[in-house]
């Protein structure tokens, strides 16, 4: 059994526009669900279809599930993904889609029934795919990722178009199916709901990784904030004065001071506004989330 | 291979795919057929161009698939249509990237879909030219053609040839389609730079150069389909056109190995 299920060593997709993608290196462990975030046009999909075998890197290499992208036959068949959204023939219904899929791939046929009822199209499995909405086409690309009963599972952005109810759902398929050892390795650009899910992020801006290991080290590298309001909005640069004079960073957003500090330090504060004769309204300490992580290291705006 | 064929196959027998090809290539198969014997007597001619063909040639042991030879190149133009598309769809739907997933020899994908398609156009040439001889035979009496000959075993043998040279003009057809598709990668550019030029561009060259014909690839096809004419050798069309179908097969075979899945 390997270790890792991707691992990606300066990895580059060079076009004559520039580096779409650029020495890229990466790890995804076993048995993971791994959110894969960047901004657009940041080289997400570039590099899951050089991972996939679709486009031949300009440099470097990478492994699937301990064989090298240089052989893609090796490996695919335990590998299920759904790329750019999903792509299947219109005049075709979306069992028939499957059926072409799963005969091509040497797979049972019985389990297009079965992968229908799972993504929730039980009673639509025989309708004309032309005739889906964007939420039903995305559960069908989602039933043909799960064709070969992957041991590991690329999903490009496999919840656009869904309502919270299927968002809900696939988040669930997703850690059932990490549950039983899939690795899951997702693009997605609901970041909030790929912290619920993700134990590692591989974070690429502009061809770059920026970060590729645990979300808990993630996270761990933005300082927690401390949200900070006052009875009168003149003592808020008083509030201001104080953090300044300890050494953290401090700014002001609509009447909310945003103190970069540790959430211990939340208590110290308390006692000098009290001390200074401040009288504090609110007094939050925040870890920052993924998001916020994310436009800090992407340094994208909001 | 197998199971590229089947999952290939599963795409062409949709039934308005499957019937709506069957239903273009029968209505010609019948036209064509139909005017050699209705028009017999014409002084226009029953025939392509302006030509005619007499009782006495509709009365040899090959009269029962005169007509169907004649329709050959109508079926191989459709059968570059089905081609084309069947190939090109897979980069305008964005399904190529499934396959290649399911199936990463792209060589071998590309032979096995051929294949299905040659299977699709061989049953396409077989009730075509199943119609077509009833439908000489029914005509062949109220025309005054004699089908003594028809059915010996030298009919039979010309019918045999013909059936077997109607295939590869169709497949010809097919395969330079096909080729299209994969070089264009979109059904409407593939099919409509095919059927211009096959059916206006080469015919406009060949009226203002008439020599230009013997080098034409659809003229080659054509001819291999009727067995040879009078204007250019069945072999010269044989080696010609299958060279032409050859170079095409290999450039397109080079760029769907080695370009970049980027849609």
């Amino acid at each position: 059994m390997h270790k890792l299920a991707i691992s990606a060593q300066n990895l580059t997709k060079k076009y004559d526009t520039g580096f779409a993608v650029a020495e890229a290196n990466f790890e995804v462990p076993m048995g993971t669900i791994c959110g894969f975030v960047g901004p657009n046009g940041a080289g997400k999909t570039t590099t899951i279809r050089m991972l996939l075998g679709l486009i031949s890197p300009s440099a470097g290499t990478a492994q699937i599930l301990g064989e090298s992208i240089d052989h893609p036959q090796r490996y695919l068949p335990k590998v299920g993904a759904m790329i750019e959204g999903p792509a299947f023939y219109p005049a075709l219904s979306g069992e028939e889609n499957l059926r072409v899929l799963a005969t091509l791939g040497g797979f049972p046929i019985e389990r297009v029934k079965e992968l229908i009822d799972t993504v929730g199209l039980t009673g639509r499995g025989g309708s004309k795919y032309k005739t889906y909405s964007l939420g039903m086409k995305q559960r069908l690309g989602i039933a043909a990722a799960l064709l070969p009963n992957p041991q590991l599972l690329i999903l490009d952005e496999p919840t656009n178009g869904l309502d919270p109810e299927g968002i809900q759902e696939v988040r669930d398929l997703l850690k059932s199916l990490a549950s039983k050892g899939t690795t899951v390795f997702v693009s997605s650009h609901l970041l909030s709901e790929l912290e619920l899910i993700s134990e590692y992020i591989v974070m690429l801006r502009k061809g770059h990784v920026v970060f590729a290991g645990p979300m808990k080290d993630l996270l761990l590298k933005s300082l927690p904030v401390i949200l900070v309001k006052t009875a009168s909005a003149s003592d808020l640069d008083k509030v201001v004065a104080i953090a300044t004079s300890e050494g953290h960073h401090c700014i002001i957003r609509s009447e909310v001071a945003h103190i970069e500090a540790p959430a211990e330090w939340a208590g110290t504060l308390n006692k000098r506004a009290f001390d200074a004769g401040i009288i504090l309204t609110q007094l939050a300490p925040q870890q920052p989330n993924l998001e916020e992580t994310f436009f800090e290291m992407t340094g994208d705006q909001r | 291979m197998i199971r590229i064929i089947r999952a290939e196959w599963r795409k062409l027998r949709r039934p308005t795919l499957f019937f709506g090809t069957l239903g273009a290539a029968l209505f010609f198969t019948a036209l064509v057929t139909s005017f050699i014997y209705l028009m017999i007597d014409s002084p226009e001619g029953n025939a392509d161009r302006g030509q005619s063909v007499g009782r006495e040639v509709l009365g040899l042991a090959s009269g029962s698939v005169n007509g169907f030879a004649s329709v050959g190149g109508l079926l191989g133009i459709i059968a570059l249509c089905v081609f084309a598309a069947q190939t090109a769809q897979e980069y305008t739907y964005g399904t190529l990237r499934n396959l290649l997933v399911r199936q990463p020899g792209r060589m071998k994908l590309l032979i096995g879909k051929l294949i299905a398609m040659k299977i699709f156009a061989l049953l396409l040439v077989l009730i075509a030219a199943a119609v077509s001889i009833l439908n000489s035979y029914l005509l062949a009496g109220d025309a005054r053609v004699s089908t003594e000959l028809w059915f010996t075993s030298e009919g039979f043998r010309a019918i045999g040839e013909t059936i077997l040279n109607v295939t590869i003009s169709v497949i010809y057809f097919g395969i330079l389609g096909m080729v299209l598709g994969l070089l264009l990668r979109s059904p409407i550019s593939a099919i409509s730079i095919g059927v211009l030029w096959l059916l206006i561009i080469e015919n406009l060259i060949g009226a203002v150069k008439p020599v230009t014909l013997d080098w034409m690839p659809g003229s080659q096809l054509q001819t291999i389909a009727q067995g040879g004419t009078p204007l250019l050798e069945y072999q010269h069309a044989l080696i010609l056109g299958t060279s032409y179908v050859i170079v095409g097969a290999l450039l397109a075979g080079v760029l769907f190995s080695r370009r970049d899945v980027a849609n």
